[in-house]
């Protein structure tokens, strides 16, 4: 699975140490929060809550480089909007492997 | 420029927040977690240009559009490039930008806004629209930097495809960039109707109409519920 990476937010940044600290502090705080609301609407079948979930969580796969993980969400979006869950798993894999980086940082 | 952001993730207000601060002539007043906070501020206050993004819930970007009478300059901020189209549709939308946004593609739509907001009055016939008009019968579309006459009587559907419109005419079909309401005006309106936000037609052209579609030469064009009165008003109906 590919890894995430900071490549945007250093480009962003311009060197910036003290926005990119503020930006991955802000990412930590809120990415959990989002994930934790899709989780809980996934289980709950909440399919079009879980969508809206899924498509805010799409910004943060961007931000931190993971453009096939990017399609994934894409994808796993439009099942939800059509009542499926067809592509649950591979989006939770995305969910763990954001948590798990966001834990080094 | 004074302006304001519209987001509700904190994430993303933290980075147009960036991108604003490396753009001298901006200034960033304020940024707000949802529309009924901004539509607060802005009943009191005026800024040039707002920074939204469409998905939020209970209120989406465009129906915070909808809410403004005097809307300034608008670039829209979204994860979907799916509603490129219907942004179109708003003349206080000078641009589109799709999450994650870079600082390049910031700058452009920057560009856009400064030109519309130091030339306030823009009309369709504008150079940057690229559609020109002529007295009588004639269009003048831009297309590759060259004026090509259109007999408008000729047109009998125009599509709206994203930055672009599709001119169907009895002989041949344009591309152009511009939008449908900027070409609407131009047209008409005893001859053309807008019967979906992506359609207008030539009535003088329909070959028949069933239940909410309307034959056009070989088009079978969707009519949408609004638009059907309108239609049918048009009509010389026996």
């Amino acid at each position: 699975m590919e890894q995430p990476n900071l490549s945007y937010i250093n480009q962003l940044s311009g060197g910036d140490k003290a926005f990119e600290e503020k930006l991955i502090t802000i990412i930590k705080d809120e990415f959990p929060k989002e994930k934790d609301i899709y989780f809980k609407n996934i289980e709950n079948d909440n399919f079009k809550e879980a969508a809206e979930n899924v498509h805010k969580l799409k910004h943060k796969i961007s931000i931190l480089g993971l453009e096939k993980s990017y399609e994934v969400a894409v994808n796993f979006e439009n099942s939800l909007l059509d009542q499926s869950k067809t592509g649950k798993d591979d989006f939770d894999a995305i969910m763990q492997n954001i948590t798990d980086f966001l834990a080094t940082l | 420029m004074n302006c304001i952001i519209i987001d509700d993730e904190t994430t993303a207000r933290a980075i147009i927040g960036q991108l604003c601060s490396n753009i001298p002539k901006l200034n960033l007043i304020d940024d707000f977690p949802n529309a009924m906070q901004a539509i607060k501020y802005l009943n009191q206050n005026e800024v040039d240009l707002i920074f939204l993004d469409i998905h939020m819930p209970d209120f989406t970007g465009f129906d915070f559009i909808e809410t403004l009478k005097n809307p300034p300059k608008i670039i829209l901020t979204t994860s979907d490039p799916n509603f490129a189209i219907q942004a179109f549709e708003y003349d206080c939308i000078v641009d589109y930008l799709v999450k994650p946004i870079t600082q390049e593609r910031f700058e452009k739509a920057i560009k856009k806004a400064e030109d519309k907001v130091s030339k306030p009055v823009v009309s369709a016939s504008s150079s940057t629209e690229k559609v020109e008009t002529s007295s009588g019968n004639d269009l003048y579309v831009n297309i590759d930097r060259r004026l090509i006459k259109i007999d408008i009587p000729s047109i009998y559907l125009i599509e709206a495809k994203g930055d672009y419109i599709q001119v169907k005419t009895e002989d041949k079909n344009y591309t152009v960039h511009s939008t449908l309401k900027k070409i609407e005006e131009k047209l008409p309106n005893d001859l053309f109707l807008k019967v979906h936000r992506s359609y207008v037609i030539n009535i003088k052209k329909i070959i028949d109409i069933e239940d909410n579609s309307v034959l056009i030469k070989k088009d079978v064009i969707p009519v949408s519920r609004s638009n059907r009165p309108e239609l049918m008003k048009r009509l010389n109906l026996l």
